[in-house]
């Protein structure tokens, strides 16, 4: 940098090196382009993972789109992925905004509401399975009844459960994302507000809401596009189970490949997830507006 | 010539994207144990699994490579669902083990059917000591169109009826022959604030123990025999409608522990409420009283767990003396493995296997093994009174129909399970049921 202030300007002008995300491309093709030409392909061929590769037109697309289990797996999807973005997002905005301030305590509480993230999927479901059982669980160990409900093996039930376990681990991480992004907010501003006569309140919506309006973006890309992915948790919680009731896209596309052997169905359920996924990714960006690569700090 | 070559570049970057895929969720699940025994690159490998026979599996091949440092086996273990899943795509990718576990059924016939698994016949013809030791009505559930493809490994485990004495005692009742006093017997625990059946339906499996020994009653082998041939319209069966009207009925009756579906089997909190008297009966596998034996020992000793076979149906067409569950657990041998590792393996096979200290130990921790002539090592074990009961029930039985979820092909076994999970829900009628199976003839 302190060599030629020439070539530093042409560097800052032309942006870094193209080069710098050549590592990030080549395992970006290797296991992400690549794989996914490979699912395309087996969504149109006949494979139970052991013996020769047929093919065989559109005969897994046709059992995949006629299948209720199909429709049903995309229907409980839609619901996770809404009931846990309506209730992920305001608690961790809210959180992320108590644990911006510098005082001592939040502090301590920010460091308290980030270990569920420390803790592996797995691990977590498992926890929760022993605790929710409803004759060893937490509600008979406490004598508490309203606790020993059959939280896993009731089809209305299970879902919000899910739902909460899933809030319970991902809270942490997008609390950490709106914490970063209040704290980017310049304190010029709330001191501004502050002699306006603004209160508290006023601050959080005038200021605060839209500064944020870009960390809410990616928070939401990441809570709606992950519950895509949900897939860990489940498994090891419910196995999709009882009946039906909780089996998402991406267990659905699991057990047809791995417990039922059938890979041309399963691929050609992994084509659709993939597609719904880009989709909403799309979507999401969409609503950043045009200019949505601009900082939003730049005239504040 | 060339598009074999196309074909075959193409089937091995499938199967490297797949496994690719499943590595990643396995290790997710954390699925591999941490037991492992030494060797060197090219000796025989062996997944076993984790759970009651593991430490007489261990015990064994320790005792076998410190015998014969040359052909040693390297064994590891494995939780059983996750063991299924790994097992087929590692031999899918052509990394599987020398010794692959199984149940025998339609999933040993996907193997032998894509080629993965030596051909026996002629090891067993070679070797009569091999073949005289085992009881002829378990080995013959290795043999696939007149060949031998896997040979029984460890012991019989047919699905028992098991009962707390204790809680029987305290409302005076005895165990249940006919299902008419099975029924009888729910409102009377019931009333006695005791859970008349446990079961471990989050787990699914254990729900099948209730059709399968319901609809042989009620129908005999036959029915089941059908199914498995992939006779078209095979479910319509009376008797299976039957069976899962009862098992409908038994719901409605409340006779199933509450919340039943959040009970998982795996982790072996069905047996649990068994033992701790919240419950009084228990439909599940000999396999249990393995680790009951162990979690419960006071119960077990002091004569509290009762036993008996699975009532008769007034009006069925079933021999009483019937019985469904797994005849045993298989080893077979990839085809796809070394000379020198298969030499190992079937020397292994041949004088490494139920020797005696493998067979004491076995029985020792509550098994009966598949081999003949053990009476009198099973008369002088604590546990005889149950060793006995299981073997004469599993050498006696005119017919051992294979649990349904092995004995299907894994398409119709996973749908059979996630329908019949809805039966006991009550989501679908019995008629949906057999309409959806039907569907799945011949997949």
């Amino acid at each position: 940098m302190s060599t030629s202030t020439g070539s530093s300007r042409r560097v800052l002008e032309r942006g870094p090196s193209g080069w710098l995300a050549a590592p990030a491309l080549v395992f970006f093709l290797l296991f992400a382009i690549i794989p996914l030409f490979g699912v395309l392909f087996l969504s149109f061929t006949k494979w139970d993972g052991l013996g020769e590769i047929k093919l065989d037109g559109l005969s897994s697309w046709t059992t995949v789109l006629t299948d209720p289990v199909t429709g049903n797996a995309l229907w409980v999807t839609a619901k996770i992925m809404f009931f846990s973005f309506i209730v992920q997002a305001p608690i961790s905005l809210l959180l992320g905004v108590f644990t911006s301030a510098s005082q001592k305590y939040r502090a301590a509480l920010a460091v308290l509401y980030f270990v569920p993230l420390l803790l592996s999927s797995a691990a977590v479901a498992i926890a929760y399975k022993a605790l929710l059982d409803p004759n060893f669980g937490l509600g008979p160990g406490l004598g508490l009844p309203f606790l020993a409900q059959d939280w896993l093996g009731n089809s209305d039930l299970v879902l919000f459960v899910v739902v909460f376990v899933i809030a319970w681990q991902f809270v942490p991480f997008h609390t950490l994302i709106y914490q970063g992004g209040v704290r980017q907010i310049p304190a010029s501003l709330y001191e501004a507000a502050q002699i306006d006569g603004a209160g508290r309140v006023q601050q959080f919506f005038a200021i605060t809401l839209p500064q944020l309006k870009y960390t809410i973006i990616t928070s939401s890309t990441l809570m709606v596009v992950g519950s895509l992915a949900y897939f860990d948790l489940v498994f090891v919680l419910t196995a999709g189970g009882p009946g039906y009731s909780t089996r998402l896209l991406p267990l659905h596309m699991y057990l047809t490949g791995f417990k039922a052997n059938d890979m041309g169905a399963a691929s050609a359920l992994g084509v659709i997830l993939v597609v719904i996924g880009l989709a909403l990714a799309l979507l999401l960006q969409r609503l950043g507006g045009k200019n949505r690569n601009a900082s939003q700090l730049e005239g504040a | 010539m060339e598009l074999q070559m196309v074909k075959l570049t193409l089937r091995s970057a499938a199967i490297a994207v797949t496994a690719a895929a499943v590595s990643i969720s396995l290790a997710a699940c954390g699925s591999s144990g941490p037991a492992s025994s030494a060797g060197n690159a090219d000796s025989a490998t062996m997944w076993g699994l984790t759970g009651g026979n593991q430490p007489v599996l261990q015990k064994s091949i320790d005792a076998w490579n410190k015998a014969h440092p040359d052909e040693t086996v390297k064994l590891d273990f494995f939780a059983n669902d996750a063991y299924k899943t790994k097992v087929r795509t590692a031999v899918g990718a052509g990394q599987g083990p020398t010794f692959i576990y199984g149940w025998g059924g339609g999933v040993l016939k996907s193997y032998v059917d894509a080629g993965q698994v030596a051909d026996l016949s002629d090891f067993v013809a070679s070797n009569p000591d091999v073949k005289n030791r085992y009881l002829p009505s378990v080995l013959k559930n290795g043999v696939i169109a007149g060949k031998t493809y896997a040979l029984p490994n460890n012991n019989v485990q047919p699905v028992v009826l098991y009962y707390n004495k204790e809680v029987f005692d305290k409302i005076g009742a005895q165990a249940p022959k006919t299902w008419d006093e099975l029924m009888a017997l729910v409102p009377k625990f019931k009333a006695a604030g005791i859970a008349p059946f446990s079961l471990g339906g989050q787990s699914k499996w254990p729900d099948l123990m209730w059709l399968e020994y319901l609809v042989e009653r009620i129908g005999g082998p036959d029915v089941f025999a059908n199914i498995a041939a992939n006779k078209p319209g095979a479910w319509s069966d009376p008797a299976v409608k039957e069976a899962l009207s009862k098992i409908q009925d038994l719901v409605d009756a409340g006779g199933f522990a509450n919340g039943f579906s959040s009970i998982a089997a795996d982790s072996n909190a069905d047996q649990a409420l068994l033992y701790t008297g919240k419950a009084a009966m228990i439909l599940q596998g000999g396999w249990i009283y393995q680790s009951m034996k162990k979690d419960a020992a006071d119960f077990v000793k002091n004569g509290k767990l009762g036993y008996v076979t699975f009532p008769t149906v007034s009006g069925g067409k079933g021999d009483p003396a019937n019985v469904v569950g797994n005849p045993s657990n298989f080893w077979s041998i990839s085809s796809k493995a070394t000379d020198s590792q298969k030499k190992a393996a079937l020397d292994y096979v041949k004088s490494g296997m139920f020797t005696d200290a493998d067979t004491q130990a076995l029985i020792d921790s509550g098994a009966v093994p598949v081999t003949t002539g053990i009476e009198s090592k099973l008369a002088a074990s604590p546990d005889k009174d149950f060793l006995s009961y299981v073997y004469g029930m599993a050498k006696n039985a005119p017919s051992f129909t294979l649990s349904w979820d092995q004995a299907l092909s894994p398409a119709q076994g996973d749908a059979m399970l996630a329908n019949l999970d809805q039966i006991f829900l009550k989501k679908i009628s019995p008629d949906q049921f057999v309409s959806t199976m039907n569907a799945t003839i011949g997949k």
